[in-house]
């Protein structure tokens, strides 16, 4: 029980840091613009196609540090051509455009990559167990993912709260036209906070690719799990963001670690229901089985008792 | 007089309708004619939500899904003989379902429009069809659940064998929605919620509450969205789990976007160009869904209002007569438009194809050289060349055409 208990966790974290580098991009973009990017996690689809196209020429090193660049120029490109020529029309116009970019992208990808899955490979150096624990092996790529995202937070951190950029960006969120009128060129600013944004969601897909697979349907199967997060956590809260990645990547591990179900509930209880009832698939249910729906509850569930979000601000 | 011209409208839309299969009669065109059908019902109850009541959602195939399966249940009941009635009733079964869904799920999605209730109309949409893959008894896990639409009594002898049937069916039901859809923006609850959707603070200043202008919408387009489920069941015979997920919601959002919102017929002209592409296109190239993605781009980026936005930016220009002074401009800057287009078009699907050849418009090309490709990438930058040479003159020639109608208007005034 124990062993399961602690790998469960362990994974449970990879997957939510991961899951907070696609997230403090998107928080920090929404908190800029005041648009929920949809095509985010297509950003983090295309660090993993570039950086497994890379891999291929100049090993997996190469694709970690220029994949993530190209992302984050597609991204500033993006927030330059398309987004601020939709920003006069709404929000509303603004998420529709990035949702038909996620659409676009998942297509794009399809055409030049293909819809099968890539043989993207971690590195001969990784590849290797970092401890053994109970007899069972935790890969050191796993433990290179969880160092790389800490790492990358701490960056993020010192840069945003003790650097003269992360100043005037954090004034730009609040005060845009002051900082204007102090000289700064904010629509730069914005652009290059999108860029950076993306370019975290491509180092996320450069170091998730391996492990999650690189196909086209990766950025849907993450992306809705990320807005899950960025809403449950409050919108614009980089800590809230924090919290509730760990919280749905722990939440969905554990889920698929557990072995329960109704039917222990239902013994707890004394009852029985026969297999012929026609509510069986209800009382045969295990949370394995509802591991994938929980976040979607969850969001649901805050949206209707605390629509700020955990850490979200009082709406104005 | 404006009734008289409106019923006339109407008619003439029936008429349409009725007449389409004496026109195209090949078991084709009477498969897209009623996909057609179930889109225009399906993009409208759409239009009704983020058009009229300004509510984005990311998840309205739930509606239009579980009315779907609750229709095909009926079918299968109707086998049974559990229950007894024409099948031409089952689009009510579905839009019955639908409004049920609405109902409840309405009750704690509508408190705020924007992005809340986009968010929360995908995490209901994820978990409804995620669900649908866990409850299989009802749900029928990935295949789905089919039933069969020739059981339970005939109605005026027509026993439902063809799908020609089905269609005039479908065009009695497509007709009664499309009216009730319009009847319902003429209503002071259609009308209040344009008014919350421009301005809901104004709306609760003048005593309504915007969230149960909300709701009503809500459920209205849940409604409907359940009536276009029971046509697709009606049609199809079997409903999957991909009826109710989010691929559907995001084709009706384009469908929608496309075809123009804020105007009445925008869906319906969105709806029949996307059953046209999925249709037609698909046969000639596997391609056709990034050609969709590029032109949904495309549109919001250029035309937001969508297509029968782009038409009706010419009512002012129609009326005042100044029409033929754009007709030159339109065509030096279209031309080449169109040229650039099918060029880009050949070059994408000559780096796609597998073939050692490729047949394109008439022409033969060699997939494999250079001269062909280049020589198409020549004409295609050519062509964008001279659109951005004219466009100048088009958007001066716009102009001159709407200021001749600001000056009258003011001397008029």
């Amino acid at each position: 029980m124990l062993e399961v208990f602690i790998f469960a966790t362990l994974n449970g974290l990879v997957t939510g840091l991961l899951l907070f580098m696609l997230a403090s991009g998107l928080t920090l973009i929404f908190s800029m613009m005041g648009v929920l990017n949809f095509a985010h996690a297509s950003f983090y689809m295309l660090g993993a196609y570039f950086a497994y196209s890379i891999s291929l020429y100049f090993g997996f090193w190469s694709g970690l540090i220029f994949a993530p660049i190209i992302v984050g120029v597609l991204g500033a490109l993006v927030e330059r051509y398309g987004l601020r020529r939709v920003h006069q029309q709404g929000h509303v116009a603004e998420l529709v455009f990035t949702f038909g970019l996620a659409f676009l992208i998942e297509e794009a990808v399809q055409f030049f990559w293909g819809a099968d899955t890539k043989n993207y490979q971690s590195p001969d150096l990784l590849d290797f167990p970092l401890f053994t624990l109970f007899g069972q092996e935790f890969p050191a790529y796993r433990g290179f993912m969880i160092g790389i995202s800490v790492a990358i937070f701490i960056g993020l951190y010192y840069v945003l709260t003790k650097s003269r950029i992360g100043i005037i960006i954090q004034a730009a969120i609040t005060h845009p036209h002051t900082v204007s009128n102090l000289g700064h060129n904010v629509p730069l600013i914005f652009m290059g906070v999108f860029g950076v944004g993306s370019a975290l969601a491509g180092v996320a897909g450069v170091i998730a690719g391996p492990v999650l697979t690189t196909f086209p349907g990766m950025a849907v199967v993450l992306g809705s799990i990320v807005f899950v997060i960025v809403v449950i956590g409050g919108l614009g809260s980089l800590a809230g963001a924090f919290i509730a990645s760990i919280l749905i990547g722990l939440l969905q591990s554990y889920a698929i670690a557990s072995n329960l179900g109704m039917p222990d509930l239902l013994n707890l209880l004394g009852l029985e229901f026969g297999r012929d009832h026609p509510l069986t698939d209800l009382w045969t249910l295990t949370l394995p089985q509802i591991a994938p729906i929980l976040p979607f509850l969850l969001l649901v569930l805050v949206l209707i008792f605390r629509p700020t979000g955990l850490m979200g601000k009082r709406e104005q | 007089m404006a009734l008289v011209k409106k019923s006339a409208l109407w008619i003439a839309y029936l008429l349409a309708l009725l007449s389409l299969p004496q026109f195209f009669d090949s078991v084709l065109a009477i498969s897209i004619f009623n996909q057609m059908a179930i889109a225009i019902v399906f993009a409208l109850s759409y239009n009704m939500l983020l058009g009229q009541g300004g509510m984005l959602s990311f998840g309205h195939a739930v509606y239009f899904g579980l009315g779907g399966f609750l229709a095909v249940h009926a079918l299968i009941m109707i086998e049974f003989e559990t229950v007894y009635f024409s099948i031409i009733w089952i689009p009510l079964v579905g839009g019955f379902i639908g409004l049920l869904a609405a109902l409840f799920i309405g009750t704690f999605s509508t408190h705020k429009a924007g992005t809340v209730f986009a968010m929360i109309s995908l995490g209901i949409g994820e978990l409804i069809a995620a669900s649908s893959l866990i409850f299989v008894s009802f749900f029928g896990g990935e295949a789905g659940v089919s039933g069969d639409r020739t059981f339970g009594p005939p109605f005026f002898g027509v026993e439902w064998f063809q799908n020609v049937e089905i269609y005039y069916l479908a065009v009695a039901w497509v007709f009664i929605a499309t009216l009730f859809m319009y009847l319902f923006t003429q209503t002071p609850a259609g009308k209040m919620a344009n008014a919350v959707r421009d301005n809901p603070e104004r709306a609760e200043f003048i005593g309504y509450s915007a969230r149960r202008v909300r709701y009503i919408t809500f459920c209205a387009a849940g409604l409907f969205a359940g009536v276009a489920g029971g046509l697709f069941a009606l049609n199809y015979e079997f409903i999957t789990e991909e009826n109710l997920n989010a691929a559907t919601s995001g084709r009706v959002l384009l469908s929608a976007y496309i075809g123009g919102l804020g105007y009445f017929i925008g869906p319906i002209v969105g709806a029949v160009i996307l059953t046209l592409m999925n249709s037609l296109l698909s046969n000639y190239s596997d391609l056709w869904m990034l050609y969709l993605g590029i032109m949904f781009l495309l549109t919001v980026l250029f035309l937001p209002r969508g297509f029968a936005g782009f038409i009706m930016m010419h009512q002012v220009a129609w009326i005042r007569g100044t029409m033929k002074q754009l007709i030159v401009p339109y065509l030096l800057s279209g031309i080449p438009a169109v040229v650039f287009v099918m060029s880009s078009i050949a070059l994408i699907e000559l780096s796609h194809t597998e073939d050692a050849e490729f047949y394109y418009l008439g022409l033969t090309f060699d997939s494999n050289g250079a001269m062909d490709f280049g020589l198409i990438a020549l004409v295609a930058i050519g062509a964008l060349v001279c659109v951005r040479k004219s466009l100048p003159q088009l958007k001066a020639a716009w102009e001159s055409a709407n200021e001749v109608i600001d000056e009258t208007g003011e001397s008029e005034s």
